[in-house]
């Protein structure tokens, strides 16, 4: 049971970190159309966050009863920084435009061919989850890729932004499919999906667009971790200083 | 001081202000002007709902998509480039449409129907 815990809350927290940091684009978009489109795309991985969330909270709710039962907004608003599980790569900041959809497209072409797979998990809930998900993941990777490719094969200038978010990011990209204790431990429940199986259609995609959009795949080379396993680097302190600060400072608060 | 204001209609904008390919410049604000068209069910009409701004038609669909259609609001998607629309001018209102107004019998109210014909 804590494995489907953990592995529900690994999932919850990628979605939702990614949400709060694309979020901040929200009325800053280089163009309102697009400003919107991100938007979107943040208010769709805030919803994937809260079915994971919800259903971690019932589970943790079945297998620790107490006074103060878990809720969706008791996962999101009131865990501390070693609590999140989610990947470095979604905490980073959000650099420039081409930063931002970059980190879009490495994890939209993570999270397509995981719910793929998800699809078909032993638990129906995440199954559910993932097969509601994917139709909005299928559009995210879709419209980055797109991002991608007209900035890295557009002007110099957009070419050689992305070059160096490319640079920023790559060293992220290892820790998706490195996995954590609970993922393996969910692989072998028969629940998750094995991460190391999705590097390589990962990579082939990545490849692929990387390719039409002028761009070079970065050597092999050492890669961060510990994001999964709740060592963070310093960025995420602040998205959840920014995130929580209303329920910590007025608890329970509603809209 | 006289202040010359230069009122344009839709496909009237000169290529230099309108946009499309001769933008240059790395403004946004030079990003084409596409007119979007959305179906709401299956079995109606496209029907115009507004504007956007996108560099080619690809972009346009998709901005219309995240812009025009976040509430289900349709199931399919028409672009086109404004330049590309000709509008009649307000001005023309008059001789265009109020000589109508008193031609009554341009409607099909004037024939006597059969009773037996129930759905005309």
């Amino acid at each position: 049971m804590q494995t489907l815990i953990n592995y529900t809350l690994y999932l919850a927290d990628n979605a939702l970190i990614l949400a709060q940091r694309n979020a901040e684009w929200c009325g800053h978009g280089p163009i309102l159309e697009q400003d919107i489109a991100l938007t979107n795309i943040s208010l769709d991985l805030l919803g994937q966050s809260r079915s994971f969330y919800q259903y971690a909270a019932q589970l943790i709710n079945a297998e620790h009863p107490s006074a103060m039962p878990a809720t969706e907004d008791s996962l999101a608003y009131l865990r501390d920084v070693f609590a999140f599980r989610n990947i470095l790569m979604n905490e980073l900041p959000n650099g420039d435009w081409g930063q931002t959809v970059l980190r879009q497209f490495f994890f939209s072409a993570y999270q397509f061919p995981l719910f793929e797979r998800m699809k078909h998990s032993s638990d129906a809930t995440l199954a559910a989850i993932a097969e509601k998900s994917l139709k909005e993941v299928t559009y995210h990777l879709r419209w980055s890729s797109e991002w991608v490719i007209r900035l890295g094969d557009g002007t110099e200038e957009s070419h050689s932004r992305m070059e160096k978010a490319l640079d920023e990011l790559w060293t992220y990209t290892g820790e998706i499919f490195e996995p954590a204790p609970y993922e393996k431990a969910a692989v072998e429940a028969g629940f998750g999906v094995d991460a190391t199986s999705l590097k390589d259609a990962w990579m082939e995609r990545v490849s692929n667009i990387l390719q039409e959009a002028t761009l070079t795949v970065p050597a092999p080379r050492w890669m961060q971790t510990g994001g999964k396993e709740g060592k963070h680097s310093e960025h995420l302190g602040f998205v959840l200083a920014e995130m929580q600060f209303l329920q910590r400072a007025y608890p329970n608060a509603t809209w | 001081m006289n202040i010359n204001i230069t009122k344009y209609y839709y496909g009237d904008i000169p290529e230099e202000k309108g946009g499309g390919n001769t933008a240059k410049t790395e403004s946004t604000a030079n990003w084409p002007l596409w007119e979007v068209f959305i179906r709401s069910k299956q079995g109606l009409d496209h029907k115009h709902v507004g504007s956007l701004h996108a560099t080619d038609a690809a972009m346009a669909i998709e901005n219309a998509r995240d812009v025009y259609t976040r509430r289900m609001e349709g199931i399919s998607i028409w672009v086109v480039e404004s330049k590309y629309i000709h509008a009649s001018s307000p001005d023309d209102a008059a001789a265009f449409y109020e000589p109508a107004n008193d031609k009554v019998y341009r409607h099909p109210t004037f024939y006597d129907l059969p009773d037996e014909l129930k759905h005309m």
